[in-house]
């Protein structure tokens, strides 16, 4: 625990149940009922959080400062310490951690939402990329993907079957989450781009996750048994593609190592690998045993909510260490074409 | 005040259109300019590596560097991904292959399509060349795609190159298109539907009581959902007002008129709008007011005396 300045714990986590449309819903409408549920959990008031931080990204609503519209739910008069992220809301916890970290909150309400169902997510995301040299060619995300895929086939590190397990256990492990998108066996599917088939794609969808962050003796008034962030580190590949060895990921190894991740074993792993062939990367990087439970919420592979998803492990596996199934977690998040940047974070229930 | 019916949520398209304008460095001005004249480059960092596509800082060290060196048109994939259906503005719009290619003379991978009959002929390893774009404009798309080539690699070392050229691309547009279906939600739905029906309708927050007009279907006070709907007006006080003397482009009103908020009777903020049928400089705080609609129009056009007294200050202080 000596790690940093302040003992953090998640004390609360919710999330929507992620569905492919929710037409009916403005953004604050679907974010609302989820931050009242994480609230209630903890028996807080909006008055009462010391910091809101919130991830989304205008380009899925295709409006300026839509995150703004959702503050509306979140009780924002008398105004709060508020602030957002145009990321995932993984990112957004980690500043709040870093708020709380500096003493000037003891409580933190982090949220993110994603709706994708108004565009196309695929056309979308290109506009994140290197504006001279790759957005012009419009490289969708599964392309991306599949290039990362083709290189671990090559290298010998997986094969089409393999893959296609990945998403099986994933949806089967989703069987148990009311939440997921895709519950239960899918078709593997034709190849959307080759070798990725639909089976090894995140399905689209909209979603919302939402958890509550305190510090010290107070974590532990507020949950019974708090999910203790006891390391948490983010990093970041060279932005060409072409500079990358895909195969790899040695931003996550590094964050991993500064979070202490390689301390100590973990039971548990929340993996944000939103295609098959990124597990088979990130299970590399971050050296997990046979022996690790990997995405039993089923990861991505079973809902992939843009912006909350990377959240969602984090919450996951805060969740888990609350109702006692994990005693020691690595919660992963990641932003950009092929695992581009990486957040790891580490949870610890109280030693029993 | 009635219990929102169950509306038939609103659609209609959306398109996002934008051409960002963007700047070239030294480095990327040369090899986009050199593309224009079918040639390649490439940076050298202090280690030696050739990198094409070149970048400006050395990504390990992030020192500068400005070092260009020529590289061949032809070279070998290192990863591929087959693309059965490609998607509007792809560099072809029959399938292809999408490509990392390390040029012959440089040491990283450049991204682009590779226009090959189908995944059969495609492999890691395999050695392509650049097919140049009909039209070149300075842009990565002057190079069309890749395609097979029989050559083995090419021999020699990267050629050092000044970068010169003539009427050198400075800088590109990169345009943009995305399309969108928005969907305002549920309770914006209900309030432009009661629009079409000249009728305006907020919703109460059933824990402080307030209207909001337009609702959006939460309480950003109380941080609950509004769902009681509650038709408001038509006729309203303005709060305050501001007088434009600015023509906006394309809008077909005289200046100066003026612009305010106007406190719809019931509701408990101010929406605005344009007031007509008055001097501009006749229109004070607690003119009372009512909505002006044009035909077809689908929203109020502007808002107009009621020939009423003026709104006691009391009665709308707490709406300024
Ligand atoms: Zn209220």
């Amino acid at each position: 625990m000596a790690r940093y300045a302040r003992e953090v714990a998640v004390v609360a986590f919710a999330q929507s149940d992620h569905l492919r449309r929710t037409d009916e819903l403005s953004e604050v409408e679907m974010v609302m009922p989820v931050l009242h549920r994480v609230l209630a959990a903890t028996g807080l008031k909006a008055g009462e959080i010391g910091f809101t931080c919130s991830g989304s990204s205008d380009y899925l609503a295709g409006r300026a400062f839509s995150f703004t519209m959702t503050l509306d739910g979140v009780g924002a008069w008398p105004p709060i310490s508020e602030s957002h992220v145009e990321m995932d809301g993984a990112w957004a916890l980690y500043e709040a951690w870093v708020k709380i970290q500096t003493g000037e909150a003891d409580t933190a309400l982090v949220y993110s939402y994603g709706k994708s169902s108004p565009g196309s997510v695929r056309d979308v995301l290109t506009r994140q990329l290197d504006p001279y040299y790759v957005a012009p060619l419009w490289p969708d995300a599964v392309a991306l993907a599949a290039l990362q895929a083709r290189a671990l086939i090559d290298s010998g590190e997986t094969d089409e079957s393999a893959l296609a397990a990945v998403g099986a256990r994933s949806r089967d492990a989703a069987a148990a989450n009311p939440h997921a998108q895709l519950r239960g066996p899918v078709p593997q599917g034709d190849y959307q781009v080759r070798p990725l088939r639909t089976g090894d794609c995140p399905p689209v969808g909209d979603g919302v996750a939402a958890v509550v962050l305190a510090a010290g003796d107070l974590a532990r008034r507020l949950c019974e048994r708090p999910a203790w962030i006891t390391g948490i580190d983010h990093r970041i590949e060279a932005h060409s593609l072409g500079l990358r060895d895909l195969t790899d990921s040695p931003s996550t190894r590094l964050a991993a190592a500064h979070a202490g991740v390689f301390d100590a074993p973990v039971d548990t792993a929340e993996l944000h690998a939103p295609f098959s062939s990124q597990e088979i990367v990130l299970r590399k990087a971050l050296g997990l045993a046979d022996d690790v439970t990997v995405n039993p919420s089923g990861g991505a592979l079973a809902a992939n909510p843009m912006m909350a998803a990377g959240l969602i492990r984090i919450g996951e596996a805060a969740a888990r260490i609350h109702r006692g199934a994990s005693r020691r977690v690595v919660a992963h998040a990641t932003s950009g074409p092929c695992l581009q940047q990486n957040l790891v974070a580490v949870l610890e229930g109280d030693a029993r | 005040m009635t219990a929102a019916p169950p509306p038939e949520v609103l659609r209609a398209p959306l398109v996002v259109e934008f051409p960002f304008t963007r700047s070239l460095g030294p480095v990327q001005s040369a090899f986009l300019t050199g593309l224009r004249e079918r040639t390649v480059l490439g940076v050298k960092t202090s280690d030696g590596k050739v990198m094409v596509p070149p970048v400006e800082y050395d990504p390990v060290t992030a020192e500068e560097i400005r070092e260009l060196v020529e590289v061949a048109a032809t070279g070998t994939v290192t990863t591929w991904a087959w693309n059965d259906r490609p998607r509007p503005q792809q560099p072809l719009d029959t399938p292809f292959a999408w490509v990392l290619v390390t040029l012959d003379g440089a040491d990283t991978a450049l991204l682009h399509a590779l226009d090959a009959p189908g995944p059969d002929d495609v492999r890691t390893g395999m050695r392509v060349r650049v097919r140049w774009a009909a039209e070149r404009t300075g842009a990565i798309t002057d190079i069309a795609c890749f395609e097979p080539c029989d050559d083995g690699p090419a021999g020699g070392e990267p050629v050092p190159h000044d970068g010169g050229f003539a009427d050198a691309v400075t800088g590109i547009v990169a345009e943009a298109r995305l399309d969108y279906v928005y969907s305002p939600g549920r309770a914006q739905t209900a309030y432009i539907n009661a629009l079409s029906e000249r009728r305006t309708v907020g919703e109460r927050c059933p824990s402080c009581h307030k209207v909001y007009v337009p609702p959006r279907g939460a309480c950003p006070t109380c941080g609950v959902a509004t769902t009681d709907q509650v038709e408001v007006g038509p006729a309203g006080t303005v709060t305050t007002y501001c007088i434009v003397n600015i023509k906006a482009k394309n809008l077909d009103i005289e200046v100066p008129y003026v612009y305010a908020h106007i406190a719809l009777d019931g509701a408990g903020l101010a929406l605005h709008g344009r007031i007509g049928g008055i001097p501009y400089d006749q229109v004070r705080m607690g003119l009372r007011v009512e909505p002006v609609w044009t035909e077809g129009g689908r929203y109020p056009d502007h808002y107009r005396p009621t020939g009423e007294p003026d709104a006691d200050y009391d009665a709308y202080k707490e709406l300024i």
